[in-house]
């Protein structure tokens, strides 16, 4: 291999590889600027350390002890874990826009289940998560073997899941049963625990689709369905795959919050989440079209979603004014995205 | 119109040492007949030529063969005991690779991950990227094919660079059956000589045995032992490259052309109410 072409090699460097292997010639602090703005997740960095330095200038409450749960664990871990899913779901070409009322059902299932049928509290907590399994194959069957869009199989399960709690809880919310809260301390009730969840979670789903098969058929799926097939990959099993692990996510977050906020509440979950999860997917450098994202720059996104959120609120700005900055900073870092994946473009062809 | 010679009945007495027969294929596509009755062999260490023009059937023929699609109805032979591939991998671990028309690359992964698909080197559970790239880069090497870097993106490379990755992808696996659906097609000269040279070479190995699926009859008789023409869903013309020429093949495809097109004069002028007889 010639020379020019390994200096090239080292100009696309993988995430994994140091920036000190730029050619020794150019200012190495330009390179690693550089080397830093190829990256997918550059934007979502930027933006959200803009947003934290912002909001900790504006007001000392933001970065007070207090505030670092409510901001980290309460209003950005929930949306970090649902991103894990989203993420390689829209990476293999597909949503699931009901992925918030599993969220909702999880918590009412091992309420039934333990307060009506007295279910010992694992036991309980097991099924919930399965059922988000199982909801999660229900959206991969239907859309999988029998041929819907995903955007319609999973509108349709998320309605029958929000009727289903509406129904069966006569819209009310309800307590935690005293069961459980030993274990929801280690799911969601203790202080930290949603966060470090998350930060788990997230590098698990990392190395899933950086470092493994599963991640690379997940690409393949999504960037070239019938030459992933052609090369022998069982791209419907790649789908069923991350449709379950989606709705899993989906169910533990349901747990988690319900845990956190010692109440089983039917408005819990919902699109909200769902949306928040693939905005924070979206800006983090995740393509709607499948193919392409990355798992990091989506938990990046959900931290600047919580941050937006948590921060705002700090500041006194009320709900209705927030949607309108929400709506405006979720276009600013889109746009932000796009102008430095042209500048990733240019960079590589030189 | 068929032109059954003599060599091809020649041919099929050798048939014993046939490493791949096809008999009696038939593929419907819902409404679709893409193949109607094909009959197909190949020798052991022979090299084939799949000639026909757009829509014949070709593609879909190969797709039989490395077991991407079931036929409709009829059999594969590999070595002489019969087969149902269940699946593409089913057919690599048998030894038939293939390099599909479309080329099966994912533009979004690298040079190296997408000469490993579906076959990826891995420590445990995680991919071992340092074996791929080297392994990667040096076949490529060895190959004589020319790309900036095994870690760009497939997206960045040019139509020929893409076509050779997928002829070295399939070559790099070892198969006793190759299997190309027009390896040529977005070649310049240069890099078209580079896949017929490693058709050639692979020839006089004689480690492997090939299917080229091709629309330059120049260039098919002079790597090819064999050609067979495949016209509406069968395979109506088989000759050893020697027995025949450019010349021949070219008449009888536009012999064929001529007579659809007199059959359309002909249906019309003719009044409508007599055509649906048929
Ligand atoms: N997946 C499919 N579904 C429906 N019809 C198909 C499919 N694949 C091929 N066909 C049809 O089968 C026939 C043969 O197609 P095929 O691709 O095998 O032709 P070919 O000989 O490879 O042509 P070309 O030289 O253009 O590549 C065509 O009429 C085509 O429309
Ligand atoms: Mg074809």
């Amino acid at each position: 291999m010639s020379k020019v072409s390994e200096a090239v090699e080292n100009r696309t460097d993988s995430p994994s590889q140091p920036p000190g292997a730029t050619p020794p010639r150019s200012n190495p602090l330009r390179a690693a600027g550089l080397a830093f703005l190829r990256q997918r997740e550059a934007t979502v960095l930027v933006v959200a350390i803009a947003l934290i330095i912002y909001f900790a200038v504006s007001s000392s409450n933001f970065y007070g002890s207090a505030n670092l749960t409510t901001w980290l664990s309460q209003d950005s871990a929930y949306i970090m874990i649902i991103a894990v899913g989203e993420v390689l779901l829209l990476i293999c070409g597909e949503i699931d826009l009901s992925v918030g009322f599993i969220f909702t059902f999880s918590p009412f299932l091992m309420h039934y289940l333990i307060d009506f049928y007295g279910f010992p509290a694992i036991l309980a907590i097991i099924i919930s998560l399965i059922m988000g399994l199982a909801v999660g194959w229900v959206n991969a069957f239907l859309t999988v073997s029998v041929g819907l869009p995903s955007f319609i199989t999973t509108l349709g399960t998320g309605f029958v899941l929000l009727g289903l709690v509406n129904t069966t809880s006569h819209a009310e919310a309800v307590p935690i049963p005293a069961s459980v809260t030993g274990i929801g301390h280690w799911i969601g009730s203790g202080t930290w625990s949603e966060f470090i969840w998350a930060v788990i979670l997230v590098i698990l789903g990392h190395i899933l689709l950086t470092r493994t098969k599963w991640g690379l058929h997940t690409i393949s799926a999504g960037g070239n369905l019938l030459g992933a097939q052609e090369a022998g990959i069982k791209v419907n099993r790649i789908k069923y795959g991350n449709f379950m692990l989606t709705g899993l996510l989906g169910a533990f977050v349901g747990l988690q919050v319900a845990f956190q906020t010692n109440t089983i509440d039917p408005t819990a979950g919902g699109y909200q989440p769902m949306f928040y999860a693939v905005t924070a997917a979206v800006i983090g450098g995740t393509a709607m079209l499948g193919g392409v994202g990355t798992i990091l720059g989506a938990a990046l996104g959900a931290i600047v979603l919580g941050t937006l959120t948590d921060g705002f609120s700090i500041l006194g700005v009320s709900a209705n004014p927030l949607d309108i900055i929400f709506g405006g900073a979720i276009l600013v870092a889109m746009i932000a995205n796009v102008q430095l994946a042209r500048l990733r473009e240019a960079g590589r062809s030189v | 119109m068929t032109t059954t010679s003599s060599d091809a009945a020649a041919a099929a007495s050798a048939a014993s040492g046939d490493i791949l027969r096809a008999e009696h294929i038939s593929k419907k596509y819902g409404a679709v007949t893409a193949l109607t009755d094909v009959n197909l062999h190949l020798g052991r260490g022979e090299v084939l030529g799949l000639l026909g023009d757009n829509g014949a059937g070709k593609s879909t023929l190969l797709k039989i063969l490395c077991g991407f699609q079931p036929p409709t109805t009829g059999k594969l032979f590999l070595e002489g005991q019969e087969v149902e591939f269940k699946g593409v991998d089913d057919a690599r671990a048998r030894g038939i690779d293939a390099v599909y028309q479309d080329l099966a690359l994912v533009n979004q992964l690298t040079v190296y991950h997408n000469m490993f698909l579906n076959r990826e080197r891995t420590n445990g559970v995680l991919l071992n990227n340092r074996v791929m790239k080297r392994l990667a880069r040096e076949h490529l090497d060895e190959m004589g094919i020319r790309i900036p870097s095994v870690n760009v993106e497939v997206a960045k490379l040019s139509g020929g660079q893409r076509q050779a990755i997928a002829v070295a992808r399939s070559v790099f696996s070892n198969p006793k059956i190759l299997l190309l659906d027009e390896p040529l097609a977005a070649m310049g000269v240069k890099e078209g000589a580079i896949i017929l040279d490693l058709v050639r070479q692979l020839k006089e190995q004689g480690q492997v045995s090939i299917i080229i699926i091709a629309h330059n009859y120049g260039q098919v008789l002079e790597v090819c032992d064999r050609v067979n023409l495949v016209q509406h869903g069968e395979i109506t013309f088989d000759k050893r490259s020697a027995d025949t020429s450019v010349t021949e093949l070219t008449d009888i495809v536009v012999a064929e052309y001529r007579k659809a097109l007199e059959e359309r004069h002909r249906l019309d002028q003719q009044p409508p109410s007599t055509t649906n007889g048929r």
